[in-house]
């Protein structure tokens, strides 16, 4: 674990509907979370022991292939989903777009996803998540960005990552930045606070909370680019409490092998011979893109406000 | 208490808080993922997670077997929050397998999904309590059928919501997400 006994129980005297959102988001914790688009692939993922599923209608990096807006999850494909599931289905809506984020709470996902993966409503503005009794989860990229989507109710955070691209490199950036802003705070005086909210483009109340608990008030998974077991075990080395896999998993060779070697890896993740095993026979990962190489135009990581 | 080495089953779900409650209830604990971390543990609680994610992870090493064998050997006293406790019931035939320990039969979510989630409160009854004390259910379990045997240990208005049998502690509810350590110590010396 990354964390001592030291800092606060994470959603103390926060409100009852705020602290089953965070609850959940606990619950999840060394788990995978894996992209699916059909019924069949959700079967595959809770079988090799999946710990939440995220509906969606294109993997990311066949979105990035195919360009055009990507949007909200057909209803009948969530509802499809959630049939064959016991486990939490979560599903994205746009940046901003409230109303995907209604009608998917009133199917009753278990946790909205407010994406960058899918094309922005919003240009401006990110949804109001307090108002919503389901939980979201937001991307952030480091510190600022972060502690804002927590201002507006998020209830977990990723790292965003460069989705669809099997390239790890940026959500390690993320999970580096995020934790290298941390440690500044905690021991930065209380009246640099002030000046580092600014700086950070954060509420200053959350900024205060993070420099003396030295850890953010909610989970933060690690997602975008994570495409072998040892890529799960690297994020969660770098301190994320969990880890989404995308493309990862229905983009390789053995759907089936890769998923339950990812779970393995994740909840294993200080253990290299458990790693070495886990490893083991996997097949053709999914072939990937170097981040770096993209251009700006297709970066989704600078969608977000 | 005897000597005392309490661990949490650290393979997925809600360890650290776990974690932090054991110590303030007065212990040591550590983090479990492997058979050999057995040895010498005498309390062992399996946290709050998903019980399919949970039981596929605990087959990889065999963990499956052993602590319900260490249980059944009286040498290990088990507490179940949420999917731990489902773990521990029986429900023949309905997946993932169980551990059948305690003589209950406990259906997954059966309050509904997350939206359904709630905090309210609970009275604990022998055991811990007597005294009330706050309940966080998350996609919570129920237990739908209970043995003669199996003593209740609190409840929600009309429903059985913490039994336990022997050394074994089943709770639908999340004790780890509160400051309350009763049900941690209380555990610890059982």
């Amino acid at each position: 674990m990354n964390d001592g006994y030291s800092s606060p129980l994470r959603g103390t005297g926060l409100s009852e509907a705020h602290r089953t959102r965070i609850g959940l988001a606990e619950m999840l914790r060394g788990g995978v979370i894996m992209d699916v688009t059909t019924a069949e692939e959700a079967h595959v993922a809770q079988e090799a022991g999946a710990v939440a599923v995220m509906a969606l209608e294109r993997v990311p990096s066949d979105i990035r292939r195919d360009g055009g807006v990507a949007r909200m999850s057909p209803v009948e494909k969530v509802e499809e989903i959630q049939k064959v599931c016991s486990i939490p289905v979560m599903a994205k809506a746009r940046i901003g777009h409230f109303v995907e984020a209604e009608i998917l709470e009133s199917l009753e996902v278990d946790f909205i996803d407010e994406s960058e993966v899918l094309t922005p409503a919003d240009h401006a503005y990110h949804i109001d998540k307090n108002r919503f009794n389901v939980p979201f989860v937001c991307g952030a990229t480091n510190l600022g960005e972060a502690l804002r989507r927590i201002g507006e109710g998020a209830a977990m955070l990723r790292t965003k990552g460069e989705a669809g691209t099997g390239d790890i490199t940026e959500a390690v950036r993320h999970l580096r930045a995020i934790h290298s802003e941390i440690r500044r705070l905690t021991t930065a005086p209380e009246e640099e606070w002030m000046t580092l909210a600014k700086d950070h483009g954060a509420p200053y109340s959350l900024v205060c909370q993070v420099a003396k608990e030295g850890r953010l008030p909610v989970p933060n998974f690690a997602a975008g680019g994570i495409a072998t077991p040892a890529d799960a075990a690297l994020a969660m080395r770098l301190g994320a409490e969990a880890v989404f896999v995308g493309s990862g998993i229905f983009k390789s060779k053995d759907p089936l092998r890769t998923a339950k070697a990812i779970v393995h890896a994740t909840a294993h993740f200080e253990d290299a011979a458990e790693l070495a095993n886990a490893s083991r026979n996997l097949g053709e990962a999914m072939p990937g893109i170097d981040a770096s190489k993209l251009p700006e135009a297709e970066r989704l990581q600078d969608r977000g406000w | 208490m005897a000597t005392v080495q309490a661990a949490v089953l650290a393979l997925q779900g809600s360890v650290e808080p776990h974690l932090r409650s054991l110590h303030a209830a007065g212990a040591e604990p550590i983090e479990l993922r492997k058979p050999t971390e057995l040895n010498g543990i005498t309390h062992l609680v399996i946290p709050g997670g998903e019980s399919t994610t949970l039981h596929h992870l605990l087959k990889i090493h065999g963990l499956d077997q052993q602590i319900p064998e260490r249980v059944r050997a009286g040498s290990l006293a088990l507490l179940g929050t949420c999917a731990g406790a489902i773990l521990m019931g029986k429900n023949p035939d309905q997946a993932p397998p169980r551990f059948e320990l305690i003589d209950v039969d406990v259906d997954r979510n059966a309050y509904g999904r997350q939206i359904h989630s709630f905090v309210g409160e609970v009275e604990w009854q022998s055991g811990p309590g007597p005294g009330t004390g706050e309940g966080v259910f998350i996609r919570a379990p129920k237990f739908v059928r209970i043995g003669e045997g199996v003593n209740v240990i609190a409840r929600r208005e009309d429903e059985v919501v913490a039994v336990q049998q022997g050394r074994c502690v089943a709770c639908c509810f999340h004790p780890e997400l509160t400051t309350d350590p009763r049900l941690h110590r209380w555990f610890l010396g059982i």
